[in-house]
């Protein structure tokens, strides 16, 4: 299959994330019969938020439609079509409803293949989308990676622009096991370079996003975008932090990770979620582990508060990671011996990512 | 109605409550496009008749279970308004201090159960409230107040067979308003008989058309009545109509997915003007200011209250 990276595709076409993922149905969707679009309100006038729109009016109501409020039930339909050849691609608009699907999901969608002892495969893709902000509260705004991260059989993807959207999709559509994939609300308008040809960002492999010496800058999700501002806020003071995006969650490709870190000696994991057994506990062991006895490097995990997402914005903001907090901790991690810096609150403002603004 | 002075009573009561929650939402709608409510708000505009005849039937000892569309019931069930606006505003005297939010509005002392925004979600918990009530021989009753969507939702045959199986006091109302955001019930049900579906669990059932306060109250009274007599569950689908957009506080007619004349005779039925008219004047004129200068109040003390301070953000993780 067709591979892309962004610096492949640098000059091409700027295109939103939205239209990416939208861009990767259609094309698959054109290509393989098989491939179908369902879930709850996909066919509607706001298509989830665009990623869908224009899908039922290419392939018809009986490859793109919604479904009942049964997300339990819709995920084992879903495995079914999936073992008995179709390719389902299961769309929720809210990470927080697949804890409705996880029994079908950790029970069956992983296990079937091994369970079954090779005889079946679930090429099932699970889309859904993370919320911040505008009051999302406590049960809009989950990133439960992790959760599926911790189970084998299932594959977790969470593409951090709009490149590796499409990408990763096709490629995802294209795998014979289940795929969660994490988007995320707010990267949905962030545009990238997309080449218009299918293309896949395959699993197993993270990109260096920038290179740097003093400190390995892991960022998950929307996360990287934020780390990537930090990076700017740290080169301000003269650190230079490598930012790696996974793009793969599970499986990972950790090589590239402890490289970084061998050689810079300290890493950080921000991610879009809590940090206990977190993508980050992850991440810092596995990194550890295979540094073995020439580990002892400097290691910090960050992510959302150890709380329950409040909506209040004055919580809010003290609940997720920013620019500003993961240079400094960056910075506290690099010059421990320093005082505590923070970068001056306007420029971390300026590196925020403009906030969504409701009413959904 | 009203023909008799306990009837002109009743009337004004509810007409009290439906005014109240009209009032209420209607604000918030105003005030929205400020941003004051940073918060997704489900308006139950139009929808209101069921939970001001619902609530009517019900006593303090009761519990209301409510969704994120649930202003209306927490509102007729007795919630404290200040602590309902304060909490939309993200505030800290919010009855979720604000750890909710517009959509799980809670008040453990007016029998408000903690709303989800995860649908369905409530609904076995409100069985479990039931299971409470019984075993704890309070002679109170839950009801259950659910959309038409939820019912798709497995839980709701799951917590409908239990709550039948210990004949627990539990009234579910189902407001079927037609829609699940922008999807229209003929593309969700295969056929439309839920009150039959529910019935063969051997819970009475009963279905409201008329979208009419006095009617849904009556049917309320009846079932809680029979409760109280350890009679086990009930379930009323109430037929409505949402005249605002699903989440946020606009009219949505201009996007195609209904049509407005589907509003027009829920509109010509409006239940605030129609109990309105049955009242003296002068019952309404001291009735609407009084609740203007409530309203207000309400919003003003929300405004001036004090947002959360971040060292509040790990208050509540346990108890
Ligand atoms: C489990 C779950 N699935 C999907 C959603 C998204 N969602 C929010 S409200 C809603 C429609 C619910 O419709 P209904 O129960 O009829 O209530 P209404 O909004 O009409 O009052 C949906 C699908 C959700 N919040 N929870
Ligand atoms: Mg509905």
């Amino acid at each position: 299959m067709t591979t892309s990276t962004p610096e492949s595709a640098s000059g091409s076409r700027l295109l939103r994330y939205v239209d990416a993922l939208r861009e990767a149905f259609a094309q698959e969707m054109e290509r393989d019969e098989s491939v179908f679009v369902f879930g709850l309100d996909v066919d509607d006038h706001k298509s989830i938020q665009g990623s869908t729109a224009g899908l039922l009016k290419q392939f018809g109501p009986e490859r793109v439609f919604t479904t009942p409020l049964s997300e339990d039930a819709m995920t084992g339909v879903a495995i079914g079509a999936a073992m008995a050849g179709m390719r389902p691609v299961h769309v929720h608009i809210r990470m927080d409803f697949l804890l409705l699907c996880m029994n079908q999901l950790v029970n069956i969608a992983a296990k079937a293949r091994y369970m079954y002892g090779g005889t079946v495969k679930v090429p099932l893709v699970v889309r859904s989308m993370v919320g911040k902000s505008w009051g999302q509260g406590a049960q809009h705004s989950q990133g439960l990676h992790s959760m599926f991260m911790h189970v084998p059989g299932l594959k977790v993807v969470a593409p951090s622009n709009a490149h590796d959207a499409k990408g990763c999709m096709i490629a995802a559509i294209r795998d014979d096991n289940p795929v969660i994939v994490m988007e995320h609300r707010l990267l949905y308008p962030t545009e990238a370079y997309v080449p218009e040809t299918p293309y896949a960002v395959l699993p197993g492999k993270a990109r260096v996003v920038a290179p740097g010496g003093d400190v390995t800058l892991v960022g998950i999700s929307n996360m990287v975008v934020e780390c990537l501002r930090a990076r700017e806020l740290l080169s301000e003071i003269g650190i230079s932090a490598e930012v790696i995006d996974p793009i793969w969650l599970s499986p990972l490709d950790i090589d590239t990770i402890v490289e970084s870190a061998r050689r810079t000696r300290r890493l950080v994991v921000a991610d879009n979620g809590w940090t206990a057994c977190g993508a980050g506990a992850e991440i810092v062991a596995a990194v550890l582990e295979r540094l073995g006895p020439e580990g002892g490097i400097a290691v910090k995990r960050i992510g959302f508060a150890p709380t329950t997402c409040p909506p209040s914005p004055t919580l809010e903001a003290a609940f997720y990671p920013n620019p500003g907090t993961v240079a400094a901790a960056v910075h506290a991690l690099v010059r421990p011996r320093d005082v505590a810096w923070t970068p001056d609150p306007e420029r971390t403002k300026l590196a925020h990512q403009v906030q969504f603004r409701g009413p959904f | 109605m009203p023909e008799t002075p306990e009837h002109s009573a009743v009337a004004e009561r509810l007409y009290r409550t439906l005014r109240l929650i009209r009032v209420v939402e209607e604000e918030v709608a105003r005030v929205y496009p400020t941003d004051v409510i940073k918060s997704p708000v489900h308006l139950s505009i139009g929808q209101e008749f069921i939970a001001a005849g619902v609530c009517d039937a019900l006593e303090p000892r009761d519990h209301v279970s409510i969704t994120y569309r649930g202003h209306a019931a927490y509102i007729a069930k007795g919630g404290d308004l200040n602590a309902m606006i304060a909490e939309m505003y993200g505030k800290k005297a919010g009855c979720c201090q604000g750890r909710g939010g517009s959509m799980h509005l809670v008040d453990s002392r007016a029998g408000v159960i903690g709303a989800s925004a995860v649908v369905g979600t409530s609904i076995p918990v409100a069985t479990g409230f039931a299971l409470a009530a019984k075993r704890q021989r309070t002679g109170g009753v839950v009801v259950c107040f659910i959309g038409d969507g939820a019912t798709e939702e497995g839980c709701f045959a799951e917590s409908l067979n239990f709550a039948a199986l210990h004949k627990l006091p539990i009234l579910f109302v189902c407001e079927n308003n037609g829609y699940a955001i922008h999807e229209p019930l003929a593309k969700r049900w295969a056929t439309d008989r839920l009150c039959d579906r529910v019935a063969t669990y051997g819970i009475p059932t009963r279905r409201i058309e008329d979208g009419d306060t006095v009617t849904v109250r009556d049917a309320a009274l009846e079932a809680v009545a029979a409760m109280r007599d350890g009679g086990g569950p009930a379930f009323l689908e109430i037929l409505c109509y949402r005249w605002r957009e699903h989440v946020g506080p606009n009219e949505d007619f201009d996007q195609g997915y209904r049509s407005a004349d589907e509003k027009t005779p829920w509109a010509a039925r409006d239940e605030v003007a129609r109990l309105a008219a049955l009242l003296p004047p002068d019952h309404v004129a001291a009735i609407e200011s009084e609740i203007a200068a409530t309203v207000a109040a309400a919003f003003a003390f929300a405004e001036a209250s004090p947002f959360p301070v971040p060292e509040d953000l790990y208050d509540h993780v346990y108890a």
